[in-house]
């Protein structure tokens, strides 16, 4: 009775609480729910664009601040992340049509050894719906095929992700043969992962850690500015 | 920020029928506190998983090991490493209020990427070597040696096996969500059910959770490892 009384129909509702009920359907992990919202807001003359940014990517935004702050867990996220797929899988390919603004492009993959990709995947997704270019090259990469992506790319951002301490100073291994090949200022490289820390990112030479996807969107809009200015002076 | 309408049940909620399950549970839950008391000559003072516990003690006791004194973090830790190292470092504070000269922290770095050790070598403590506590009761080498053929494998040891409901199941929503599975595990091929014991009712368990998880299951004996030596070595 009370599921009944609670029901929410979405296409019922007008697009500022659409959008307020699709964060709260993000939260809650629902892809069902996340997938008729992208369809209604689309069918309703929404940009594929203004879609992704307005509902998913502020949505994500929230589940990150609430990760962090120890309100979710990583179950929760799981689910969030599943769902933003969801909506991602309705409009990856009309983004690709309509020529969203383009931000650069990043080549991320979890290092050699590891096998873990669930947040590499969601920092894909995340800066994807910022409007980046990704190149996914996927799990257990060694230096060589970093090397390879970034130049055959041109990519602006290198980002590496792993979940164990014994992968995670493999890190170190791909950024020290980057200097060695001299091409380390070419790119920002941003790292991540769960046993990580800003301390480590610094010692192993990489521009910044990224505690979760959100700030590593908002850490390569910022670094990409920086360069875009550097660029133009 | 909001509050979502979900509800998570917790890691260990299920009904537990026995004493055996019940402290499993506990050691989940709560950890283990000695009594409180203040240290004797020539005590050491054991910080350690309670994933850990019953080894621990077994070991101590076929030995006649006495001069330790074992306290245990909650084992679901496991599921949140980021706060381990801070737990740890209240316990060994708390000893040290309490007289204990010798500390020894029975904790591989399980996965605080370097946290653990930095709070042990703030704390003039030492730890036991190694990963996680599987790659010891592997012993460490062996595992490390492996490491590369062997990726793509989820471990299981004596406590994994018995608590992989409430801390892999239910510790990653999986009874809410199963089909959360094959992207939890998408790259995992089989479980390694690294055994402590000689006990079929755990092989069983641990089988059972390689078919829950759609993986091939393989039990590999270990005994405890190099962990009977570390507490050996404390005496």
């Amino acid at each position: 009775m009370a599921d009944e009384e609670d029901e929410i129909i979405l296409s019922e509702l007008n697009d500022d609480e659409l959008v307020l009920q699709m964060h709260d359907d993000l939260y809650d992990g629902l892809k069902d729910e996340i997938s008729e919202g992208v369809n209604i807001l689309l069918g309703r003359g929404w940009t594929p664009y203004d879609v992704l940014t307005k509902a998913l990517v502020e949505g994500m935004r929230i589940v990150g601040i609430d990760f962090r702050d120890g309100i979710l867990f990583v179950p929760e996220v799981l689910l969030a992340a599943n769902a933003m797929k969801s909506g991602m899988h309705i409009l990856r390919p009309l983004l690709a049509e309509t020529g969203a603004p383009k931000q650069g492009k990043m080549v991320i993959g979890t290092v050699k050894g590891d096998i873990h990709d669930i947040g590499k995947n969601l920092v894909g997704m995340m800066m994807e719906g910022a409007g980046f270019d990704v190149v996914d090259l996927g799990i257990n990469n060694p230096v060589e095929n970093y090397i390879e992506a970034i130049e055959k790319e041109d990519a602006d951002i290198l980002g590496m992700s792993a979940l164990l301490t014994t992968t995670m100073p493999y890190m170190k291994v791909v950024i020290d043969e980057m200097t060695a090949k001299g091409i380390r200022e070419n790119y920002i490289v941003l790292v991540g992962g769960a046993p990580l820390n800003e301390e480590f990112g610094k010692a192993i030479g990489a521009d910044a850690y990224c505690r979760d996807a959100a700030v590593a969107v908002e850490t390569a809009k910022e670094f990409m500015e920086h360069r875009k200015h550097n660029q133009t002076a | 920020m909001r509050r979502g309408r979900r509800k998570r049940s917790g890691a260990g909620s299920g009904t537990q029928p026995d004493f055996a399950a019940a402290l499993e549970t506990r050691l989940m839950e709560n950890g283990l506190e000695a009594p409180r008391a203040a240290a004797l000559p020539g005590q050491v003072m054991l910080i350690a998983c309670g994933a850990l516990a019953r080894e621990i003690l077994a070991i101590n006791a076929a030995n006649g090991w006495d001069q330790a004194v074992l306290e245990c973090l909650p084992a679901k830790l496991h599921n949140a490493p980021q706060h381990i190292a801070e737990a740890v470092r209240v316990k060994i504070r708390d000893a040290k209020a309490r007289g204990f000269e010798r500390i020894f922290v029975l904790y591989a770095d399980c996965g605080t990427g370097g946290a653990l050790d930095a709070v042990c070598t703030a704390e003039g403590v030492e730890r036991i070597h190694g990963p996680h506590c599987y790659a010891f009761f592997d012993g460490v080498e062996t595992f490390e040696a492996r490491h590369e053929e062997e990726l793509g494998t989820l471990y299981l040891t004596d406590f994994f096996a018995k608590q992989f409901d409430a801390l892999i199941w239910r510790g990653f929503g999986l009874d809410q969500a199963p089909e959360m599975r094959d992207i939890l595990f998408a790259h995992y091929s089989r479980v390694v059910y690294l055994a402590q014991t000689d006990d079929p009712v755990l092989d069983r368990k641990a089988q059972e959770a390689a078919q829950r998880l759609g993986l091939r299951y393989e039990r590999r004996f270990t005994g405890y490892g190099d962990l009977g030596g570390v507490l050996g070595a404390l005496q």
